[in-house]
């Protein structure tokens, strides 16, 4: 505790320093300043420095085809240290000090979750760019990442399929925290509503950072004796590595209880032994092994832009799901303020509905044009041994998302779109 | 059973002998494009035909090493493609792509595989196959061959398995007493997986018979009671093993804070940079030794003992010693350096996580029975902290550094008076704890994450065993880490893991507050002081 306050302190100090010192309150001429907050130190750091990257690179690739209303974008890079109070902090500084047209930005829900008061008070815009559990739908938040209907539930309808095995029983696992507990909540739900009885559902959760799962795995072991068996994993962060790891070692083999996973992706595999994980299946709206031509020019661009930089993962250069969600959202807000005319943001937000985008995923996204989340394509993938995901499963178009499940008791009746200011 | 058995066999080699349609392109093509079902149909005429020329083939599409172009096969190699049937070398078009199997399919080749294998001449494949089946689930399709194959087989062994085998999928046969022949053979398995086919009979559209109904219930309750002897064996063997690595962990922590008393908050970061050693070493292996690469985790065990040794005995000579005495500021100065040494390895290795591997006679496990399996990592590891307990054991007790830690510990002044040099032997006790903490970090490099904030996870639970088994006590540290580790295993199986991290807790305060002295109290003069 005391630990983290002192190294938080200090980031802030520094920030602080950075901040006085270096940009200029008011936007100079000829430039529109776009806010990105992203923590860049701490524990998140991990997963949210290539979205700042990424970040980087569609405004660099924005400006370089001459900007946006003749005018180059701006980058203002806050750092918000995985300390989620600092993350509304941050907000605030971006709103009013910078004055930023619009933010990208946020990983966790905590966070989100923090800085939205700060965006509606202050009237701002914030593209959301990671999956998350839905129950939400704000008038100053576009979502490009994916609704619960999007990745949990037709992941776990490929479990029940022939292909995917024919699952009957399902273990619930996660990490103690909301996001897996409110997925859990809306598939058990689902799954109820498929006819798989409490008896068959088998949910689990383990604290941040725990590494011994031999009793997991011996239970998930004697529970998959009662019938086909599939686990849902919603394990966040580096826990990953030893389950998977106790699985292989236990010879729960993905034939046998095949693993999915909402939160491994191409970063996360990064420097993780991938042979134990052969197989199990990971759900996202993206994937880097995707064919198509738009893909292979992101992915080179990608490269090219690491080497240039000189980034630390320029010898191996990944892409993944939300590094993609946020380059869609930076091009779908330049192509709305082009339809508006103007930065203001109550003209934007009405444009960025129904706007398209020819994304990496191959197919043509559109923002829906009324509930603020994109439509996606969703994508089922196996681990491959070089830590890439061969898809195995595809939907036959992009999905419309669903921010309030029609599994949570309570919301039938909400309404798809933001309330008006 | 026996009666119709050669009817049956008759009825196999009239399948096999019927014109064995030989392994062409067509069959290639139909086992490698098209949805799974089609595929599936294209693999059961394989098997039905027993046609054993298929096998290189559907080895090398289980291996993910095939590529298809519109209706053209290609059997990749390297950069090379091959044609699949004739073996000549192919020009393989770009727009070629690689056949992609789901689970499912990958359930069906290994089955279509293993039956194929089964009228291998060597017995080794054979009975590899037969386990692969019998785990697996074989279905009416490769009856024939399983039969013919039994039929055929010399091992008894292998016999016994195949007969498993056929029981598992006669069970559903029209036949009563193929049924019930079928429960008696199934009884004596200890699979889980029986237990649940057995089950599943129960169901409306399952047996109808009633003498077969109780066979299968006396059936089921024999398998579970062989079931649930094993999951306690399982489940003291999980316990065991967290007592080893909590072990491993706080041995080192017995010396530095048990023997010599300083509260040294950097232990886990000796640890994490023991684990930083193993990686180190492993990746000089696969630069400069790729063909020991196997060995690298033995080279590691003395590099990690000596780096963290080096450290330590840097900390306790710069630092530690000028604060003998004052156990606070002792706290803080190590808390210091450990936060000192997490940012000194991030800013030489990055932030994320290293990847370390298991060597392969670490991964893996070996199989008791069906329902319990036991893995190596975890059983060498195991031996690793008896071995390391046994090293310090005798350091301690047997040599004369031992001796001379025993004397400072118990009474510094009178030690120094008969000539013990107390301040050399200060820094080789702490280096001693500090290499054995290295030691710990090349074992939990195998089970966990290597990050530098893996000292963190475990820093706590170090203290907890330490001060439960009572400082200073060896026997103390054994059987705290013993006891924490199976009753934490127990109650997570019952509370489920966030519970029961909170319930060990809880118990060890109240413990502490029953009998501050731990489980072993020291005794003697030196209590007091």
């Amino acid at each position: 505790m005391n630990r983290k306050f002192l190294l938080q302190s200090f980031s802030a100090l520094t920030l602080a320093a950075t901040a006085a010192f270096a940009t200029p309150a008011v936007a100079e001429d000829g430039t529109i300043k776009v806010g990105i907050l992203h923590s860049l130190s701490g524990t998140m750091a991990i997963s949210e420095t290539v979205l700042k990257d990424v970040a980087l690179m569609t405004i660099d690739e924005i400006n370089a085809k001459g900007g946006v209303l003749g005018k180059k974008l701006e980058p203002v890079v806050v750092d918000p240290a995985s300390d989620w109070p600092l993350f509304a902090e941050k907000a605030r500084q971006l709103l009013s000090k910078d004055k930023v047209a619009v933010t990208f930005g946020c990983w966790t829900s905590v966070s989100r979750k923090s800085v939205l008061p700060v965006f509606k008070e202050l009237d701002g815009l914030l593209f959301y760019p990671v999956q998350y559990e839905g129950e939400e739908l704000e008038r100053n938040v576009f979502y490009t990442g994916a609704a619960p209907n999007q990745q949990a539930i037709p992941a776990v309808e490929y479990l029940m399929s022939k292909d995917g095995g024919g699952a009957k029983r399902f273990v619930l696992l996660g990490t103690d925290y909301v996001y897996p507990r409110t997925t859990n909540k809306i598939l058990r739900a689902f799954l109820h509503s498929k006819g798989i009885t409490d008896e068959n559902i088998m949910e689990e959760y383990t604290p941040f950072g725990h590494s011994d799962y031999q009793t997991i795995v011996a239970n998930i072991k004697k529970f998959s004796t009662g019938g086909k068996t599939a686990v849902v994993s919603t394990i966040n962060g580096d826990s990953n590595v030893p389950f998977y790891k106790e699985l292989g070692n236990a010879g729960l083999k993905a034939t046998d209880v095949p693993v999915v996973a909402f939160s491994v992706g191409e970063e996360e595999l990064r420097g993780v032994d991938t042979k134990p994980l052969v197989g199990d299946l990971a759900a996202w709206n993206y994937f880097m092994s995707l064919k198509n031509p738009v893909n292979e020019e992101f992915k080179k661009k990608w490269a090219a832009y690491a080497k240039a930089k000189g980034l630390p993962s320029a010898s191996k250069p990944l892409t993944n799901d939300p590094m993609e969600a946020t380059y869609i959202g930076i091009n779908m807000w330049k192509q709305a303020v082009e339809k508006a005319g103007t930065i203001e943001v109550d003209k934007v937000i009405p444009a960025v509905g129904g706007q398209q985008f020819a994304a990496p995923d191959g197919f043509t996204v559109e923002m829906d044009p009324k509930n603020h989340h994109l439509h996606k394509p969703v994508f089922i993938g196996e681990v491959k041994a070089d830590g890439q995901f061969n898809v195995v499963w595809k939907s036959p178009g992009p999905i419309k998302a669903q921010p309030w499940s029609p599994y949570i008791p309570g919301d039938e009746g909400k309404k798809d779109e933001p309330d008006s200011k | 059973m026996r009666k119709i058995l050669p009817a049956l066999i008759g009825l196999a080699i009239l399948v096999l002998c019927s014109p064995a349609q030989a392994f062409d392109q067509a069959t290639a093509t139909a086992l490698s494009v098209g949805d799974s079902d089609t595929r599936i149909e294209a693999l059961n005429k394989v098997i039905a035909a027993g046609d054993a020329a298929a096998l290189p083939f559907l080895e090398r599409l289980i291996g993910d090493s095939v590529k298809t172009s519109g209706d053209k096969v290609f059997v990749v190699d390297g950069d090379k493609a091959v044609d699949p049937v004739t073996g000549k070398p192919a020009e393989l078009p770009s727009d070629a792509d690689d056949v992609v199997n789901s689970n499912r399919m990958r359930n069906e080749i290994t089955a279509a595989i293993s039956v194929l294998q089964l009228s291998s001449p060597d017995r080794a494949v054979r009975l590899v196959a037969a386990q692969s089946l019998q785990s697996g689930d074989a279905d009416e399709s490769k009856l024939p061959l399983v039969k013919a194959a039994e039929a055929k087989e010399k091992d008894p062994q292998i016999r016994d398995m195949l007969g498993q085998v056929e029981a598992n999928i006669e069970l559903t046969s029209s036949d009563k007493s193929l049924r019930l022949a079928a429960v008696k053979m199934l009884a004596e398995s200890s699979s889980p997986n029986v237990k649940e086919m057995l089950s599943s009979r129960f169901a409306p559209d399952g047996e109808a018979d009633p003498e077969v109904k109780t066979a299968i219930a006396a059936a089921i309750k024999s398998v579970e009671a062989r079931l649930s002897r094993y999951e306690l064996v399982a489940q003291v063997f999980t316990g065991v093993s967290l007592a080893s690595i909590l072990l491993l962990a706080a041995l080192g922590l017995a010396i530095t804070y048990g023997l010599m008393g300083i509260i040294n908050m950097a232990h886990g970061e000796l640890m994490m940079i023991g684990a930083y050693s193993t990686y180190v070493v492993q990746n000089l292996f696969r630069a400069y030794l790729p063909d020991a690469f196997q060995f690298y985790l033995v080279a590691a065990l003395p590099v990690a003992f000596l780096v963290t040794a080096g450290v330590g005995m840097a900390i306790e000579r710069l630092v530690l010693r000028h604060l003998y005495g004052r156990s606070l500021e002792t706290l803080l100065a190590t808390w210091g350096i450990s936060l000192f040494l997490m940012q000194l390895v991030r800013t030489i290795f990055g932030a994320q996580n290293v990847g370390v591997e298991n060597p392969g006679w670490m991964s893996g496990s070996v199989s008791l029975a069906a329902s319990l399996v036991l893995p190596y990592n975890r059983i060498i590891i195991i031996g690793f902290s008896v071995a390391v307990l046994g090293f310090m054991w005798y350091l301690l007790t047997k040599t004369r550094l031992g001796l001379f830690v025993r004397a400072v510990t118990q009474n510094r002044t009178m030690a120094r008076c008969v000539g013990v040099p107390t301040a050399r032997i200060d820094t080789m006790a702490f280096g001693l704890g500090s290499g054995i903490a290295g030691l710990a970090g090349v074992a939990l490099s195998q089970i966990g994450n290597v990050g530098p904030d893996l000292g963190q996870h475990y820093i706590v639970n170090c203290f907890m065993v330490v001060v439960l088994g009572g400082v200073g006590q060896l026997a103390g540290t054994v059987l705290a880490s013993l006891g924490l580790g199976i009753v934490s295993k127990f109650l997570e199986g019952v509370t489920g893991a966030v519970i029961a991290e909170i319930m060990v807790l809880v118990f060890v305060v109240v413990f502490i507050q029953r009998r501050p002295q731990g489980l072993f109290a020291m005794t003697g003069r030196s209590a007091e002081a």
